[in-house]
This record gives structure tokens, C-alpha cells and sequence, in this order.
């Protein structure tokens, strides 16, 4: 049996592993939710076609990355796994609804007669902003802190309910919707092209407004996260993050005006990547926030030494056929039914 | 109303399990078939072949797309309802469930979306491979997944340590435990058989209404074949499982048999009412010895009875002891039918017997049941254990109130109804409106699919 823990430190490893499988879900995930959460305010139904269009051969992919998130949470941290998923119970359980009505929706909407795709037109839409709230509202409650007894949650069933988790689940819905948007320039044109530029000037305002939110309210949550980012010398070193979370900002608006194609994207994934940064941050060592560290929670050795020979075997292959699809239907979806 | 977590954590992990397994057995069988038509397509250059392959293909993506959403369920409910389970196998079980998604998951998805609408982005070969490479993906998927439920049915490879975590010890012994070849061939046999049925009923009832013929003729030609050559090989793949079992879960056996009573020389109860009270097996049609024969290869060996086991250590029989009795009556259905059609084949009246024809189409969903019901003689008949032997079911539920389970449940259901009635009606209606003939290419004006004009 090999374990490679004896120059390897494997739960820091797995927790960038983690980490990053989970980042890659809220950017690919968040750009196809967000078309859904868009999606009854386009203007006709050919650009709903479009925007369909857009997603439908990379949604199945790009929900894979939350089942990587989950599986690997199990097999690399199972105490955090089993602490946490017993604490968002009731809103997992409406996320995975949301994402089935959503799922089904690519399916069922092609083969719909005229008169009932509006079912799966709304059932797309509604599945997305569920489990986006749902999703935005695990990640707030996540940030405040679960309640832990021995090796189990031992909190109440609705301790996720609270003021700050409604505000990052509506600030999710805002910055999914931002992602689908510019999506939405670069994958289609004309008409529907110039209605997404309009909508992501008022999405990027909100997107603004409760980045700003979020960034004053999380150090007042606990003396964690005021002493991690209010400290001195830790003002100066963490300042660059809200700097260039501005600029990003600032760029994106530019390349609006400017009427880019590709840019507002790249500069909304950027967006993300800020903000992902400033939760790792603030975070940091909690994998179960303020009770259980990385190192507390990772499974055996042996374990992660195993799985790691599995990530650098078959990650790069899993990162090249995705960019391989995604080049396969590049440029412009166009509105026609595809098979 | 009492909310017991456990009971209603096991109901809900039955149901949704239950629902999701429908949709990977026809997809492991469907892809391969698919990777089959197509070659055809490429080897022949007949068109047949590519008209019912994209016909079929469509029922694929909606059969695809609801085992996607109802799989995604299943990977969280390890952790919402089980995870004392989780956290004591997780060291163990998380790495092959992670290995699924990896090595199968991300082939799959990836590869559907050209395979679905790749056709005139790439080129034919890399369309073929693409199918090809989905159906490799069902089948690993079916791999890892199938050695993580093996290994909770017969553990082997780890060690336990302090707060009862298992831990790993040998890989090999973890993922080839001694239950996992038995369990994985007899289950993708099965999805191939299933699938075979399914199409052959639906070209059976192309035949009845005399439409497509010459696709229907492909359709339940080739479903013959598979009952002919496949189906003995199931029985003898189940036989084996069922050797494997009694080494390894003997009472799970005896509760298959409904024998109560230890003895030499016991006979088969062919059908049975067993009663958990009396502890007897009431209105039983027995043939003397043959139970010991089947299990022992002996007329006089001895067979165990459920006596031999405390009460808390033995399976539900009755639910054990039916399902059984369920998949192996298809089973033998299956086996008639390929008899059947081997008969008319060389009667010249394969494809012309209206009676047969009839027989097919009832025999559609046969496979789907017959898999259901294998499952349940094995889940069921690990109880009362969730690892076999080694940690209870009762001792692995969540923190979480039993009447929000409840409520859980019956969202599930809910939602379940409806998106498996729309699927249903919508693989009803693709099939309604059967293979398309496939425009030529110098028929076609660009690529919105019109005709060229005539200029």
C-alpha cells in the first residue's frame, strides 16, 4: 500500500483539489444556471432558442463537477461530509430538485410540442433559480458556521436560515445571472446578443451593490474574519483583493461599452475568482468553518495517496476532452433544434 | 405519527435508487447497441442503420438526461441521510465513488454532447468514437459503482480503528472483494438483456402496426439474437452469484429459499407464502432435494435454515423470498422467448408471427422489473446490516428529524411522478413518430435543414 504522506502534505492538497472541482462548478454550472435565470425575459422565443442552444452540450458536463465536488468532499474530508450534509439538509434536498427540473428541461424542451414548451420553458427557469438560491444560501450559512457535536452536525434542522444566508442566496442568483449574461454576448449574436449586453449593465449594478454587500458584512460576522482582514499588517497584504476586484469591475463596464464579445466573460469569471479568493481567505483552515480544520477532517491517508494518483492520471484527460467539446461548439449557437 | 429516521431514510434511499437504476440499465445497454447500429452504418453505408440510430439516440439523451438528475441525487444522500455511514466508510467507499466520477462520469457527459449534436461539427469517425467512448463511460461508471456496493455486501481489504472508522488496507482486496465480478457481469448482462427487450418489444410493435418495417426487422432481430446467446449466459452468471452468496451471505439464501429448518437433502419451495411469525413457509410447492442439489451440487447436502440465525440478524424474508421468485420468472421468460424465437427462425415466421409479435411487446418492460426486483433480494437481504456483518443500518442515519425526511420523501415522489411521466410520454411520442429518413446531404441547402431551391 502506497501513502505518500510522508513528504506530501495530502489534506492541504486535496483541499486545493476540492477547492478548485468546486470553482469550476459555480463558473461552468453558474453560466448555464444563470441563461436558465435569465431565460423568460429574452425577448422572443428565438432568442430563448439560442440561448438554449448555447448550453445544451455542456450542461450534462458541467453539472459533473458539483457530483465531483460531493463525491470528492466524501472521499477526501468524510467528517466534513458528514457534518455538513446533514446541516444544509432541507436546502440540498431543494437544490437537487431545482437542478432536476432544470436538467430535464434540455430534454424535454426539444421534443415539446409548441404549445407545452412553455411548461419546460418555466420549469428550466424556476429549476435554475432554485437551486441558485439554494446554493447561495448554503454557501452564506456555510460561511456563518455550523454547530458540531463529537464527529455530527448538532445544530437545529433550520440554522441555515438566516438573514445573511437570504442575502448570499439573492447575491448568487445576481452574480449566476451576471455569468449567463455574458455568456450570452459571446455565444450568440444580433438580437439576442444586444439584449444580453443590456441586461448585464443592470445585473453588473447589482452584482456591485452585494459584492459590496457581502465584503462589509462577513468581517462583522465573527472575530475570525474581522481580525483575518482588519489586522495590520494583514490590511495592506489583502487590500490588492477589493483593488482589483474594482478594476474588474471597471474593465467589465469598459468592455460593455465597447461592445466586446469575449471580454465581459472573462472579466465576470475574474469577478468570481476575486471573490472565491476572499471566502479561501477568510476561510482558511476551516473545512468545517471554526470547528473542524482540513487536517481534522481528511480521511485516511492512504486514501487521498490513492486518489491522488487518480487526479494526476486522469484530471488532465478529464480538463482536455471538456476544452475539446467546448472547441467543438465554439462560436455562434444558432436557433434551430439540433438532433 | 412516529417519523423514524432510519425507516423512512431507507424507504427514501430505495425509492430514489429505484427510480435512478431504470435509467442506467437502459443506457449501458442502449450505448453499446447504439456503438453497434452505427458501425453497421459506417461499415454498410446503408442508412437504415443511421436512421434508427437516430431515433434511438434521442430516447438515449432523455433516458441519459434523467439518470444525470436523479445520479446527482443519490451522490448527496450518502451525506444527507447516511452520514454516520459516511463517515465511517468514507475512507474506503469515497475513493471508488470518486474514481466513478472521474474516470466514467466526465468520458460520459463530455462525449454525449457530440455524440447528440455533434454530427455536423465532426467527422464520422470521431462521432463513432464518441459513441464508443459514452459507452465505455456506462460501463465503468457501472464498475465503480458496483464494486462500492459489493464491498458493503462483502467487505474485505480494510481495518478498523478507533471509533469504528474503517480504514483501507489493500485496494485490490477493496475493490475486487470477493461478491464484485459476480455482481458487475450479472448487472451489465442484465442492462444488455433489458435493453434487448425493450428495443425488440418497441420493433414488435412496428411489426404489429406494419410501420418501418425493415428498421423493426433490425430492431427485434437483433433483440433475438441477445435472447438466444445472452440470456443462458445470465442464468449461468446468476447461478454463480448465487453460489457466491451463500459462502459469503448464507442467511441471505435461506431467506431467497424461505427454508426455515436446517437439514440434508432440502427441497425447493417453488412458490410460498414464508410468515416471519410462525416462522414456517405456508402453502409451499416444494420439489424434494432440489435445494440442496441447486446450492450444494449435492441431493443429500445440508442446507442452513433461518433458524440458525438470531431475529435480529436476519433479512425481511417475505419481500427477499418473492423478488426473487420475480427476476428468476423473467428470467426463464427470456429464455422461453429466445427458444421461441430460434423455433420461428427456422420456420422462415420470425418476423411475420402475429402471436409472437403480441409476446414481445408485453415482454417490453420485463427487464426493468426482473432488475428491480434482483435488487431488492440484495439490498433487502443485507439487512439488517448497511456493511455486511460488520455495521447496522439503524446505526448509520443522519442527525436529521424524521418528519423532515417525511417531507423530503414525498417531494421526491412527487417530483419523480412528473418527470418520469413526461419522459415516459415523451420517449412514447419519439417513439410514435418512429425513424426519420435522413435528408442527403445534396438535398440540403445549408445548414437550416431546407431544401435547395431549384435555381
Amino acid at each position: 500500500m502506497f501513502d505518500f504522506s510522508s513528504f506530501l502534505d495530502l489534506p492541504l492538497m486535496w483541499g486545493g483539489i476540492i477547492a478548485t472541482a468546486i470553482f469550476l462548478y459555480v463558473l461552468l454550472d453558474g453560466f448555464d444556471l444563470g441563461v436558465g435565470i435569465l431565460f423568460p425575459f429574452a425577448p422572443s422565443d428565438d432568442c430563448r432558442h439560442k440561448m438554449m442552444n448555447s448550453v445544451a452540450p455542456f450542461w450534462d458536463g458541467n453539472e459533473t463537477w458539483l457530483v465531483l465536488g460531493g463525491g470528492g468532499l466524501l472521499a477526501a474530508f468524510p467528517l466534513a461530509y458528514a457534518i455538513l450534509l446533514p446541516a444544509f439538509y432541507i436546502p440540498i434536498i431543494l437544490m437537487l430538485l431545482g437542478l432536476i427540473f432544470r436538467g430535464v428541461a434540455f430534454e424535454f424542451r426539444f421534443k415539446a410540442k409548441k404549445e407545452t414548451r412553455i411548461v419546460w420553458d418555466y420549469s428550466f427557469h424556476f429549476g435554475s433559480l432554485t437551486a441558485t438560491l439554494f446554493q447561495g444560501i448554503i454557501l452564506g450559512s456555510y460561511v456563518e458556521g455550523v454547530t458540531v457535536g463529537g464527529r455530527s452536525f448538532a445544530g437545529g434542522s433550520f440554522d441555515w436560515l438566516s438573514p445573511f444566508s437570504i442575502m448570499t442566496g439573492v447575491a448568487l442568483l445576481f452574480g449566476y445571472a451576471l455569468l449567463g449574461s455574458t455568456w450570452t454576448i459571446m455565444k450568440t449574436d444580433h438580437k439576442t446578443q444586444e439584449w444580453a449586453r443590456k441586461v448585464t449593465f443592470y445585473v453588473l449594478i447589482y452584482v456591485a451593490l452585494f459584492m459590496g454587500l457581502v465584503s462589509l458584512w462577513v468581517p462583522f460576522l465573527n472575530d475570525q474574519l474581522f481580525k483575518r482582514w482588519f489586522s495590520l499588517p494583514n490590511l495592506v497584504y489583502l487590500s490588492p483583493i477589493p483593488l482589483l476586484t474594482a478594476c474588474a469591475f471597471a474593465g467589465l463596464y469598459i468592455s460593455l461599452l465597447k461592445k466586446r464579445e469575449v471580454a465581459p466573460f472573462i472579466l465576470s469569471i475574474s469577478l468570481f475568482s476575486l471573490g472565491y479568493m476572499g471566502l479561501g481567505i477568510s476561510l482558511w483552515p476551516w473545512i468545517v468553518p471554526y470547528k473542524v480544520s482540513l487536517w481534522e477532517a481528511a480521511a485516511d491517508s492512504r486514501s487521498l495517496s490513492l486518489m491522488l494518483v487518480g487526479v494526476s492520471l486522469f484530471l488532465p484527460f478529464v480538463l482536455g476532452y471538456t476544452v475539446y467539446a467546448y472547441y467543438v461548439f465554439r462560436g455562434k449557437a444558432n436557433h434551430q433544434e439540433w438532433y | 405519527m412516529e417519523f423514524d429516521p432510519t425507516l423512512l431514510s431507507r424507504i427514501q434511499f430505495a425509492f430514489t435508487i429505484s427510480f435512478h437504476i431504470i435509467f442506467p440499465s437502459l443506457t449501458i445497454g442502449l450505448a453499446s447497441w447504439l456503438a453497434v447500429v452505427e458501425g453497421l452504418w459506417l461499415k454498410t453505408g446503408d442508412d437504415i442503420y443511421q436512421e434508427i440510430y437516430k431515433l434511438w439516440v434521442k430516447i438515449f439523451a432523455v433516458t441519459f438526461g434523467m439518470g444525470v438528475v436523479s445520479g446527482v441525487v443519490m451522490s448527496y444522500q450518502f451525506g444527507t441521510n447516511w452520514s454516520v455511514f459516511s463517515d465511517r466508510t468514507g475512507n474506503v467507499l469515497g475513493p471508488l465513488l470518486a474514481f466513478e466520477v472521474l474516470t466514467a462520469f466526465f468520458l460520459e457527459s463530455s462525449f454525449l454532447g457530440i455524440m447528440l449534436f455533434g454530427w455536423e461539427r465532426v467527422t464520422r469517425s470521431m462521432h463513432f468514437i464518441s459513441t464508443i467512448i459514452v459507452a465505455l463511460g456506462t460501463v465503468i461508471s457501472a464498475f465503480w459503482i458496483l464494486a462500492a456496493n459489493s464491498w458493503m455486501q462483502t467487505p474485505a481489504g480494510f481495518e478498523i480503528q478507533s471509533g469504528n472508522i474503517f480504514h483501507p488496507v489493500n485496494w485490490l482486496e477493496i475493490i475486487f472483494n470477493p461478491s464484485f465480478p459476480y455482481r458487475f457481469m450479472h448487472m451489465v448482462t442484465a442492462a444488455y438483456l433489458t435493453t434487448a427487450f425493450f428495443v425488440g418489444g418497441i420493433g414488435a410493435w412496428y411489426l404489429l402496426k406494419k410501420r418501418h418495417l425493415a428498421h423493426a426487422r433490425i430492431m427485434l432481430g437483433m433483440a433475438m439474437l441477445m435472447a438466444v446467446f445472452v440470456t443462458p449466459v445470465q442464468i449461468f452468471l446468476g447461478d454463480l452469484h448465487g453460489i457466491n452468496t451463500l459462502k459469503h451471505q448464507p442467511v441471505k439464501v435461506s431467506a431467497i429459499e424461505g427454508i426455515w429448518e436446517t437439514k440434508k437433502g432440502a427441497a425447493l419451495v417453488l412458490l410460498g407464502w414464508p410468515d416471519s411469525t410462525t416462522e414456517t413457509t405456508e402453502y409451499a410447492v416444494e420439489i424434494p432435494k432440489l435445494a440442496s442439489l441447486i446450492l450444494t451440487h449435492d441431493p443429500n447436502g445440508e442446507v442452513k435454515g433461518l433458524k440458525a440465525w438470531p431475529k435480529d440478524e436476519r433479512p425481511s424474508i417475505l419481500p427477499v423470498f418473492w423478488s426473487f421468485r420475480v427476476m428468476v420468472g423473467i428470467g426463464l421468460l427470456m429464455a422461453l422467448t429466445g427458444l421461441m424465437a430460434i423455433i420461428l427462425y427456422f420456420r422462415k415466421a420470425l418476423f411475420t408471427t402475429k402471436w409472437f409479435q403480441f409476446w414481445c411487446l408485453a415482454m417490453t418492460p420485463t427487464g426493468f422489473i426482473a432488475i428491480l426486483a434482483g435488487w431488492f433480494v440484495t439490498e433487502i437481504g443485507r439487512q439488517p446490516y448497511v456493511v455486511y456483518g460488520l455495521m447496522r443500518t439503524s446505526e448509520a442515519t443522519s442527525p436529521v428529524l424524521g418528519q423532515h425526511i417525511f417531507l423530503s420523501l414525498l417531494a421526491f415522489i412527487i417530483v419523480y411522478a412528473l418527470v418520469f411521466g413526461a419522459g415516459i410520454y415523451y420517449i412514447a411520442k419519439l417513439i410514435r413518430k418512429g425513424p426519420l429518413p435522413i435528408l442527403k446531404e445534396e438535398e440540403v441547402y445549408g445548414s437550416h435543414g431546407l431544401k435547395k431551391p431549384l435555381l
